[in-house]
Order: C-alpha cells, then structure tokens, then sequence
C-alpha cells in the first residue's frame, strides 16, 4: 500500500502556488464466480486501479479520473483537473480537508487469509451453495445464480494541505437465487452472507434464506387495498434507514433539497428513536478509519429520542455551514470527487423480538422485499411508493403470503408512525444496519 | 487500437491450452460531465479509461481476465490468466484469421464533443438555470447536468470476427425543486442520443428548462395518488419503461435459459394485446440505445420481439445463440472492459397503432393519465413489476384533472401485456435511460404511443 501513498503524496506535491490538490488514488483484485447446475458458468479475475485528482485554484474545483497509474497519465489527469477548475464557478467555501486533530479509531477490516485461499475452493463454495439450495427444499425448481465473490481494496488520499492517509480492506461473499414453484406458479428469493474473511461465510445460512424466502411466497396472492401496520424485517428496515440518511445530508440541507432542512431540535420522530451513523463500530460493514478526504471517521447521532440533532458534512458542506466537516466524505471509486454519505446507520435496538412485535401488533404485513425505490421514493418532498412481497399475519401469527401489491406513505410520517423498535440488530452488506420495525398507518395498494 | 497482428498471437495464447472460443474486447473511452447546481457551475470532470477484457470459453465455462495494459506483454498475461480461469484442458495450436466486420455506423456524428470548448457547454447550463429560476418565485433549487461520452472499441475472436465501433454519446438533465404550502416537488426532463454536440440543434436547453420547472410547479397542488386498480393511460414517449421492465429483461434469452423469465418456452404463442408489436432495435438512427456492433463484435440489428401480441423471439448474444445453435441478435453488451457481456436490450419500443390520443383520454371515464415516468424495476421469475409516475393527473369524466404526487405502479408483466386495450397513432421516443442488470449499467431507448392498460395498481395513498 505505500505504493499507492507515494503516488498520492507526489501528485499532492505537485500543486502550484496559490493551488490546493488532493489525489485519490485506489487499487483493488477482487474474483467473482458464477455457477449454473453443477459446472462453473464464469470465473473473472479482475485488478484494476486508477486516481482521482482534484484541483482548487483562485477559489473554482475541477476534478479528473484516469483508470491507470502509469506516471503519464497521471500527470495528464492533473492538467486535465487544472483545466477544469478554470471553467468552474468561484465558491469561497471551496477548500481541501486539514488535519483536525482527530486521531483514526484503528480498525481490522483486512484479513491476509483471503490472498491464501485457493481459487478451487471458492469454486467449491459457490458450488456447495447452489447444491444447499436445491437439497433445501423439493419445491425449489432452479437456482438462477449461485456466486462467490471477494474482493481486496487499497486505497490512499493525499492532499497539498496536509492530509495523507489510507485504508484497505478484504470482503468475501456468497449469494444465491433461488427459484420455487412448479407450472405457472413462481416465487424468488435471495440469499447472502458476507464477511471479511473466506472463513466469515456460512453457505448453509445464504442457503436457508434463499429457500425460506423463496418458498413461504408459494401461493402468494395480490392483496385487497387497505391501511395496515407494516412490520419491516431487517434487511428492509436497513432499505428505509439508507433513504433516511440520504436526507441527513448536510449538502443538500444547504441547497434545499432536504425534506428536514431547519427540522434541528425538533420532534421529527418517536421518543424511543436513536440513529446513529458509527463508522468506528468495527462490526459496521461500512467500518472506515478515514472518510474519502482523509479525516478519521467518528460517531455521529443523527436523531435522538426522536429528536433531530443535525446532519452530516464533508470539508466543503461544513465550511458552507460554518462548522466542520463530521468525515462523512464518500465517493464512488476514484471516478468521482467526495460527496456527502453515512457509512454505517443504525437505529438503536429496542426491547421486543420479533415475534413479540407481531403478538403486540397483532394484525399486519410482514414486509420481506421490497422493489422500486429508486422510481418510488422521492427523497426531496419525501414521497415513499414501493412494491413489496411478504406475509399477512393474524393474532400474531404468520397468515398467507402476498405479492404484486404497493406500500406507501411519506418518509416524514413514517418516522412518527413508528409504534415497535425490534432487539434484533443484523449486521447487512449495506451503508445500514437492520432490525426489525413496525410502521403504523401505511398504505397497501393491491386489488 | 491493437495491432492485428497483436490480436492474433493473443487469441493464439488463449486457446494455446485448449478451448473453445477466445475474444479480446479492447475499449478506449473518454467521459466528460459538467454540473450546475445551486447557481454555480459546480463541477467540471473528465475521464479516461482504457483497457481490454479477454474471454475463454472452454465447454460450458468462461474464463475472464481484463487489464488496463494493451501492449502486447499485457494482453498476454490477461490471456493466460483468462485461460486458467476457464481451466481449458487438451493442449493444442490455433491460428486465427480475422475478418473484419462491417457495420454501418449508428450516424455520422457532425461535431464530437471534444472538439467543442468546455466554456460552451457551461453557458448552456447557465442558461437552462436563468430560464428555470424564471418560471416562478416557487422554484428555489435547480440543477443541470452536461456530459458526453466517446468510446471506441475493437473485438476481435476466435472465430475470426475482428469488429469496432466509435460511440459518441451526449446528453443533458435538469431537476428543479419547487416549494410550497404542502411542502416540496421535483420535477425533471433529461435528453441524449448518439451524436455530439448537434443534440442541441435538436433540443433547446430553455424549453427543458421550461419544462422541468412546470413539471415541479404543478405538482405543487398535486394530491395523494389513487390506491388500488385502475385504467391507467400513458403519454406517447412517457412510459416506453413499461415495456422494458414488464417483458423486455424476461425476453433475455440468458434468463429465460434459467428459467428465470415468464416467457421461457411460450414463442409463438399470444402473450400481449393483439395490439402490441416490439420490437427492439440497435440500428435505431441516432437513439440513445443505438449502436454499430455490440461488444461482442456482431451488427446491430432490428428484432421484432411481439407480433400482433405473438412472442416471435427472444433477444440473444453470442453465448446462448451458441447453445442453442443459431445466430446472435446483436444484444450481447457490457458496460465496460472490465465486465463480461450478457444480454442486454438497445432501443425497445412498441409500434405505434391507430387511435387518436386525445379520443383514448375523452373514451376514460375515471383513471389515471401518466405523463412521464421515472426508473423501473422487474423480477422476471414471477414477472411482477414495478414503475415510478413522475408526472401524472387524474383523468375525471373523459378529462385529464388534478396533478398527483409521485407514487410507483405495480403490476404483472403478462397481465398488463394482455391488458392493453387501446394504441394510439403518436409514437415518440422517450428519455435517455441507463438499464442496470447483474450490477453493470448500459444505455438504453424507449417509446411508445399513447396506450392504456385496462386495470393496473397505483400505488398511492389516497383512499
């Protein structure tokens, strides 16, 4: 990794008088298996690494990317975002990150083992899994897809003001689709399970997800239209939280775009609501020790007791707003300069397991999938449609599976709709966590 | 972009272990966006990419190894690695003869992009924000985006197809936010083809601008959407996204080979509204999903998927035409060097009928009218799907009414297939998409006519 530090301290060297600039710079392996009835249907190994430039001068940003660290172009990129920034607007709150003084949580996210772990035994994995999944159940009738995948990401920023930093980290992943039913009667469900390490990964687990949820949908029917009480299961609840966060940024806040803007101190949710936006939680799968401009990430309470406490800002946003940033930068790769983003959300956990939720609610919708979020959410005036899959229940009992139907409500009253905050906190691939949450009063769009 | 000499000696190391089948896609592509937001010109970024994927094929398993060097000691290495990924087992010696493919290009393209000052596309964000900001006190945010894309690639294989292609890409967007008593609207127009900078002799950024600021102005006063099933009418050119999601991926021949798709084993059987013809088409002018040659080196082609509402054919790419012996239809496509190709729709439109469009609103007592939807999403196993409205009314006593807030649509590929009654006489293209599928993101065009679909379930939350 020092490699890539030494890269991104020389293109940071490289600034001119009068001229602040950052380099990105990031190098990432990673292997992919796909399987298909009992052979490997595709094994891709892929390395590929690139920087990402970004040039203040007299007050204006531009930025550029180039997949490649040869020297030349790097130096190319650098003349490339030099010339952008001449065409851009000046904007005094522009300016890279400093240092601040906070020291980065160190954290574990990179296991050595992963770089010993043969290529023949994730192509075992992937293939164990997909037999797991058919032996689970007679009713399964194909599996569309059964994978491994694993990938190592380095990556280091540096800028002409100071910053030098890095961070790297391993991820290894199993998933599987499964398909049930006979004729014309079909139901899919996926299954995963992540972790850092090859020995992290339960094939049984994803197995067993892919075929309970698969199957339990058999016989689904699309439901009559109606106001219910909507249970959210975990990896739902981490769907709603990531959208949630998304409005929580501090950028957008300032440009207008937030449904919560001038909210802060407010009741904008029920009194037993935390969200927590924890990067330094080393069991966050969004984990970091640096944020994308290089400060050390840290805790951040985005809402508490149901009270809202503020948002979250990179260098610039912060600048806008006259406080610092709250190293909530991310960027996608070294393809795009740092945005405003939460890492690891989390609300947290209740008293209630779930199936005391569903005792205490006693009449609902047990929401396992979702679709359509991006076409159905509108994060600026908070508008929520989305498609869903799940259970009806009855007297706190799971009652007959529905399908082909909307939920809908509006993000501001969902959060006060929140009548049970469940104990079960799931660590999911994702910038959130899960748990279970029951969300009064919302729409079912069916027959 | 690789000497043919290069590509031959390559494709010769793929197989030299053994193999059915070696290919080197090579890409060289330049990216360049401008961003207005919030008043300023925010950001000005370029891009640059290069690289090849190689591919070996070794009975039913593939090998894929990419780099981002293309010299002749970098292919090498991403061969030998693709090769052992595909374990290729019988040693042998091939020789390759390339023959070139030849294809018309999608459309000359008059002015690249590149050639273009990057001090003009920022004058034309600024003036789409001047006319925006001009609609009304109420629009208080807005934001544009520029961008192009230039991407040339070469495939070469095993078979002997040596193809390539210049792809120049542009587009424009503009989102406005309005505010009001009930609260915030958004409201968006986005356009792209395959051409340069004379996009803009087509399109004027003012009129966009206009447009998008209407749209979020309007929904102002926008009620709840309906709850529940009911007629549903869509705009010439707002909804060609229905047809994407409710058969378009389950007519990939990759998903209906895994039983992943409702249409698996029902060609020439009547799956639509004897109204419904689709056709999906790569050689489609300038469009946005047009292309020359897919990635996998074969021409573009016009593919009438429904007849009449008669399933004629899936879309296909080299891999499952192979398997199932026949030609491959020009749909194998990736997003980049470093993915694998797979089937992938280009334009998908549906052929226009003969209904005036204002007689199948007048002949709607009660529903909905679509005017623009937004993104969409299918699972092609159950064939249930979902499409967000992002501008639409109700339809009151034959008239179009009250504007609605944005809520998705939710219905059954088949069902709503069948559930076409009327086809209206105005076809147009709609705006520029970006299809994502097992995590890679290609462009894509749609259209339609005006239609409505007898019964389909808003998603809102009035009662």
């Amino acid at each position: 990794m020092t490699d890539l530090v030494d890269i991104a301290t020389r293109v940071a060297g490289w600034a001119r008088p009068g001229e602040e600039v950052e380099a990105y710079v990031a190098r990432g392996k990673s292997t992919e298996v796909k399987v298909f009835e009992g052979g490997v249907e595709s094994l891709s190994v892929a390395e590929s690494a690139g920087v990402g430039i970004r040039v203040i001068a007299g007050s204006r940003q531009g930025f550029a990317y180039a997949g490649s660290l040869d020297p030349d172009v790097v130096a190319e990129t650098l003349a490339e975002a030099r010339d952008n920034a001449g065409f851009a607007t000046v904007d005094e709150h522009l300016g890279l990150a400093s240092p601040d003084g906070v020291q980065p949580v160190e954290l574990d996210l990179w296991r050595d083992e992963l770089a010993l772990f043969p290529t023949d035994q994730k192509i075992d994995a992937a293939l164990e899994l997909e037999r797991l999944v058919r032996a689970g159940d007679p009713r399964i009738r194909q599996v569309e897809s059964a994978y491994w995948g694993d990938s190592a990401s380095q990556s280091a920023v540096a800028t002409s003001t100071g910053i030098v930093g890095s961070s790297r980290r391993t991820t290894c992943y199993v998933s599987a689709y499964a398909i049930a039913g006979e004729g014309t009667e079909t139901q899919t469900g996926a299954g995963y399970s992540v972790g850092r390490a090859p020995s992290d990964v339960s094939l049984a687990e994803a197995a067993a997800d892919a075929v309970d949820r698969a199957t339990r949908l058999l016989g689904a029917r699309k439901p009559a239209s109606g106001r219910v009480t909507v249970v959210l299961e975990p990896r739902i609840t981490a769907t709603l939280l990531a959208i949630l966060a998304g409005t929580l940024d501090g950028e957008a806040v300032l440009k207008g775009r937030s449904l919560f803007a001038s909210r802060v101190g407010e009741a904008v949710s029920v009194p037993g609501l935390i969200l927590v936006d924890d990067p330094t939680d080393p069991e966050a799968y969004g984990a970091a020790r640096i944020d994308a401009e290089g400060l050390a990430c840290r805790r951040n309470v985005l809402i508490d007791g149901g009270v809202l406490q503020g948002f979250l800002y990179n260098t610039y946003a912060g600048r806008r707003a006259g406080r610092s940033s709250t190293g909530s930068a991310v960027r996608a790769g070294f393809k795009s300069g740092p945005g405003v983003g939460a890492r690891a959300v989390a609300v947290q956990p209740g008293e209630s397991s779930p199936a005391e939720i569903m005792a205490t609610v006693g009449e609902g919708l047990l929401v396992q999938s979702v679709s359509g979020i991006h076409s159905g959410v509108n994060p600026v005036s908070g508008d929520f449609s989305v498609g869903a899959e799940g259970m009806l229940f009855r007297g706190g009992e799971l009652a007959e599976p529905v399908r082909e139907f909307t939920i809908a409500s509006t993000i501001q009253r969902m959060l006060l709709d929140v009548v049970a905050i469940g104990n079960d906190l799931e660590r999911l691939p994702s910038s959130a966590a899960g748990l279970t949450l029951a969300i009064a009063d919302v729409s079912m769009s069916g027959v | 972009m690789i000497d043919e000499g290069v590509l031959q000696r390559v494709l010769g190391d793929a197989l030299r272990t053994g193999g059915d089948f070696a290919e080197i896609f090579a890409e060289d592509r330049r990216n360049s966006l401008a961003r207005l937001d919030d008043g300023r010109i925010e950001e000005l970024m370029s891009g640059r990419e290069r690289g090849a994927g190689i591919r070996v094929v070794v009975g039913e398993t593939t090998g894929f190894a990419h780099t981002a060097d293309l010299s002749e000691p970098g292919l090498r290495a991403a061969a030998e690695a693709a090769a052992a990924a595909a374990r290729g087992g019988g040693a042998g010696v091939r020789t390759i003869d390339l023959t070139r493919v030849t294809a018309p290009a999608p459309k000359a393209v008059t002015v690249l992009p590149e050639s273009v000052p990057k001090a003009s596309k920022v004058e034309l964000l600024r003036r789409a924000d001047e006319v925006a900001r001009s609609a009304g006190g109420a629009i208080r945010q807005v934001s544009a985006v520029y961008a192009d894309g230039r991407r040339q690639i070469l495939v070469a294989n095993s078979d002997g197809v040596l193809a390539s292609d210049d792809q120049v890409k542009t587009r424009f967007s503009i989102s406005c936010v309005a505010v009001g008593d009930a609260g915030m609207q958004t409201g968006r127009e986005s356009v792209g083809a395959t051409v340069g900078w004379e996009l803009f002799d087509r399109y004027d950024v003012e009129e966009l601008a206009r447009l998008a600021a209407s749209r979020a102005l309007r929904k102002l006063s926008a009620r709840p959407a309906p709850s529940g099933a009911v007629p549903v009418v869509i705009k010439s050119g707002g909804g060609g996204v229905l047809f994407h999601e409710a058969c378009g991926h389950g007519l990939e021949a990759d998903l209906v080979g895994r039983d992943a798709s409702v249409f698996r084993g029902r060609r020439g059987e009547q799956v639509a509204s004897p109204l419904v013809t689709l056709v999906d088409d790569g050689t489609m002018g300038s469009e946005w999903g047009a292309i020359g040659i897919d990635d996998e080196g074969h021409r573009a082609g016009r593919n009438v998927l429904i007849q009449d509402g008669v399933l004629t054919d899936y879309m296909w790419d080299w891999m499952r035409a192979r398997k199932e012996g026949r030609d491959s239809t020009g749909n194998g496509r990736r997003q980049s060097y470093q993915h694998l190709p797979m089937v992938r729709m280009t334009n998908t439109y549906l052929l226009a009928g003969t209904e005036d469009p204002e007689e199948i609103v007048r002949q709607t007592p009660h529903g909905v009218y679509v005017a623009q939807l937004g993104g969409g999403q299918v699972n092609t196993a159950t064939g249930d799907f979902v499409f967000g409205m992002t501008e639409a009314y109700l339809i009151a006593d034959g008239h179009i009414s009250e504007p609605l807030r944005d809520a998705n649509l939710i219905g059954s590929g088949p069902e709503v297939l069948r559930n076409i009654d009327v086809v209206g006489n105005d076809f147009n293209m709609g705006s520029p998409g970006t299809c994502g599928k097992d995590g890679q993101g290609v462009p894509v065009g749609d259209g339609q006519p005006t239609l409505r679909v007898r019964s389909l379930t808003v998603g809102g939350t009035a009662a």
